[in-house]
């Protein structure tokens, strides 16, 4: 590491040299454990942030500026839905209620609190950022950060104007920000036939990749979503736009997949409680009826907290508790100091349980069938996945990074960087 | 024959028994009046009638709802709620050319011996001074025919105001509603006044079940009646037929002083009986520290979000809506509160809140299991009329109650015997 830190200002180009040759030059060819891959990732990026923290360094544009927040920009033509689906997904708005929304006016920023901090700009659809007169955007400040761009296509209208003003975007924004992931929502797909809608994504696809091609641009960074606020559909693609933006996904990805070979779950998902958006699942294929199970179960969880868990309990009553026959504290009395679920569905005896992280997240995993006799050794080995992940957030906290504006929010404790990992 | 007077007297007026064996005629039709309760459906075409009703007794979802076509003529359909209560459902058909018809031809065959009335107001309706004229006959037609009937006029469709119009919205319908039931009483009080009166020396209670000459109305009388804001779309479809419900409900009184011992002897916060098919409260209980809980609203809730989560297994497993499809929900919120849900007896199930407290929890949950039996009677007519040996064991422990209590150490040492890891 000191001597990473020592060839500072050099081109980062040296770094990767040095990276890559290493283990290249005792065995010419030899296996790259995907571990081992992941750590000289982890190196290669600890050894960059020494680098900008020791050194002024001639900005590089073409990397992001992770400083802030990550940012999902939500774009798209007017009244195709941008702000609905930002009031279903982060204000929790019964999809019914959308209907009352006023069109939106200028851009909406809000900051969403989560295990990550993000930050959602809804844009107003009747103004194009690009070619305004009258307003001038400051590009820097819009698509500076890491993030998402969303574009919002409404899939029951006529969408060539969309896809037009979309390859504008595009264009734009992969010029002077390849960092940016390009998400494709078309939308409002609920009551179209399953054929219908996977024409218009190939035909949104198709155009797209023409007009990208025609510029001379191959493999930007643009994914498509068939999205609707009436089912789950929306938070299943929030949860594949965060995913890209969360750090060190795999290491997540292994210790679910892990946890699910051990305890024999079918699919163990890990949620972000307030949105209901996943941010890591195992290695099992993607699977929707599983997914909308485990969200409406943390949904039916939140409710239940509320009714009967937000109140505060009169000091009587547990000071009753606490005496005779129990004489003992209630906290001493539970076995487990977060919230922990488990529901067996009639059909197959099937379990699925749940298991709180922290303030924000949530494991849900569905079990094999019968397993329910075996929830004390589960439960153990929950607890042991749940306090590595804790100390997986605590490692991959954003930290102060040299910015002024970050060092206070992490009240200058210096957090257990990467290092002790490596 | 005295096992029946037993059940009676601690049930209430209304009788669990359901007697077509060796009754006389004259107790049999009164029970029969008890066991069926006809529940009449109404309002204008189109204001979500047959909506409500297959969301509630059906498990429609309320966006599946879209596919129902307009009712023709009436849909009879019999509901069976527990197993001694079954609802006669007279789902009418709101088209104009109907709803003359029942009150003309039919006026008899329709409104005779009605139970209970659901009248539906369309809020988004445009025509209002039309509606509310065909309610003032409706009224009418029920008062010179069922006037012991319940009304419940449900004003629906309340998601399509603005939430914070809807108060004041349905505070203005609900005093024009009033207004005009108040003058429906008065003119079918004029007309029969000025008839010859013919059955005075009737008692209600003596009238023929069948009987379709108009009854004679006493001059003070109110219509019991109760609204509500609905909308398929939230739980306040459920308040509002979890009230119509509570009061069809028969022996609900033992059900409450039941629910209480168990309580108590497990030491729960909250207890809430459902039905299991439309997930409706059928009884509750609270200890002094759950009545604290300001939720008021935390019932209907309750309902609305078990049912969906049932939608939800449903969706997952594939099996279809009305199959059972969950047999237990447990959930330990850390040390501030536990609870489960669990089916209970065959048609019902039950949600448990208690205190935190792995020893606590097990031990109730045994317990509940152990209640199980004292709650048979929920089921179907208590076997005790029937003249079975099982039936001593129900009633006597509806009469004393306190027999679940006695439950409650061997099983509290069981579950302190093993705590969960």
């Amino acid at each position: 590491m000191s001597s990473s830190g020592g060839d500072r200002g050099g081109p980062s180009g040296d770094g990767h040299e040095e990276l890559h040759a290493q283990p290249l030059r005792p065995l010419p060819v030899r296996f790259i454990s995907p571990a081992a891959l992941n750590l000289s990732r982890v190196y290669e990026q600890n050894r960059q942030r020494i680098q900008k923290k020791d050194g002024p360094k001639v900005p590089d544009p073409t990397t992001p500026q992770t400083k802030g927040k990550p940012r999902l920009l939500l774009m798209g033509q007017r009244r195709s839905g941008k702000s609905s689906i930002s009031s279903v997904v982060f204000h929790k708005l019964p999809a019914s209620e959308t209907l009352f929304l006023e069109s939106t006016a200028r851009i909406q920023k809000d900051s969403l609190n989560s295990f990550m901090e993000f930050q959602v700009w809804d844009f107003p659809g009747q103004i194009d950022i690009f070619e305004n007169p009258a307003y001038s955007f400051d590009m820097d400040a819009i698509f500076g950060e890491i993030g998402a761009l969303i574009w919002v296509i409404d899939a029951q209208d006529d969408y060539l104007e969309a896809v037009a003003r979309l390859n504008v975007t595009i264009l734009h924004v992969q010029r002077s920000y390849p960092h940016i992931n390009i998400e494709v929502f078309i939308h409002k797909v609920d009551g179209l036939s399953d054929d219908y809608k996977l024409d218009i994504q190939r035909d949104v696809t198709i155009r797209i990749q023409d007009e990208l091609s025609d510029q001379g641009i191959e493999n930007a960074p643009v994914n498509f979503h068939l999205t609707s606020i009436y089912n789950h559909s929306i938070f299943e693609a929030f949860s594949k736009v965060i995913q890209k933006l969360i750090p060190r996904l795999g290491q997540l990805e292994a210790m679910l997949t892990n946890l699910c070979r051990t305890c024999r779950f079918e699919k163990a998902y890990l949620f972000d409680v307030n949105t209901k958006i996943y941010i890591a699942t195992d290695s099992t294929p993607e699977d929707m009826a599983s997914y909308e199970i485990c969200s409406d179960y943390v949904d039916v969880i939140i409710d239940f907290t509320e009714v009967y868990g937000s109140w505060p309990r009169s000091q009587e009553w547990k000071a009753r508790l606490e005496g005779e026959p129990w004489a003992q504290p209630l906290g001493e009395q539970v076995g487990c100091e977060w919230a922990e679920s488990g529901v067996v569905l009639a059909d197959a005896q099937r379990p699925i349980m749940l298991r709180e992280v922290d303030k924000f997240l949530a494991l849900v995993a569905i079990m094999k069938e019968g397993s329910y006799e075996k929830m004390p050794q589960i439960n153990m080995n929950v607890d042991v996945v749940v306090k590595g992940l804790i100390e997986f957030f605590e490692i991959t906290k954003p930290r102060g990074g040299g910015i002024a504006g970050q060092g206070g929010q992490d009240g200058g404790v210096v957090s257990p960087g990467v290092p002790p990992a490596l | 024959m005295s096992d029946l007077e037993t059940t009676s007297g601690s049930g209430g007026p209304a009788g669990v028994t359901d007697g077509p064996i060796g009754g006389a005629p004259t107790t049999q039709t009164q029970l029969k009046k008890v066991k069926k309760q006809k529940v009449l459906l109404m309002g204008k075409s189109g204001s979500g009638k047959s909506s409500m009703r297959s969301i509630i007794f059906s498990n429609y979802l309320a966006r599946d709802t879209r596919r129902l076509g307009a009712t023709i003529d009436i849909d009879l359909s019999h509901v069976k709620f527990l197993g001694n209560l079954t609802l006669n459902l007279w789902d009418c058909g709101g088209q104009e050319a109907f709803m003359e018809n029942y009150l003309s031809q039919q006026r008899a065959h329709v409104f005779s011996n009605v139970g209970v009335l659901i009248y539906v107001f369309d809020i988004e309706s445009r025509d209002v001074e039309r509606d509310l004229a065909t309610y003032v006959n409706i009224i009418s037609a029920l008062v010179q025919y069922s006037r012991d009937a319940q009304v419940f006029v449900l004003i629906h469709k309340m998601d399509l105001i603005p939430p914070q119009m809807r108060e004041d919205v349905f505070v203005q319908r609900v005093a024009l509603v009033r207004k005009k039931t108040a003058e429906a009483v008065a003119i079918v009080r004029k007309a029969s006044l000025s008839q010859p009166q013919q059955q005075t020396s009737l008692s209600p209670q003596q009238q023929q079940p069948g009987s379709t000459s108009p009854t004679t109305l006493p001059s003070d009388l109110e219509i019991d009646m109760q609204l509500f804001a609905t909308s398929i779309w939230d739980q306040s479809l459920y308040k509002a037929w979890a009230s119509i419900i509570h009061d069809l409900v028969p022996n609900l009184a033992v059900i409450e002083t039941q629910l209480a011992s168990l309580g108590v002897a497990i030491d729960a916060d909250e207890i809430l009986l459902f039905e299991r098919t439309s997930f409706l409260v059928v009884s509750k209980w609270a200890s002094r520290e759950g009545e604290t809980n300001p939720w008021g609203d935390r019932f209907e809730r309750m309902s609305n979000i078990l049912k969906s989560w049932k939608h939800t297994c449903s969706k997952f497993t594939g099996t279809p809506r009305n199959a059972e499809q969950f047999c237990e929900f447990q959930y330990k919120m850390g040390s501030t509160f536990a609870m489960f849900v669990t089916k209970f007896t065959t048609n019902t199930y039950i949600l448990v809140c208690m205190p935190p407290g792995e020893a606590r929890f097990n031990s109730a949950k045994l317990n509940v299991a152990a209640a199980r039996p004292w709650f048979k009677y929920l089921d179907g007519p208590p076997a005790g009329v029937l003249g079975g040996g099982g039936g001593g064991g129900s009633v006597a422990s509806v009469q004393n109650p306190y027999a679940v209590g006695s439950l409650v150490f061997s099983g509290g040492e069981r579950g302190v015997g093993n705590p969960d890891s």
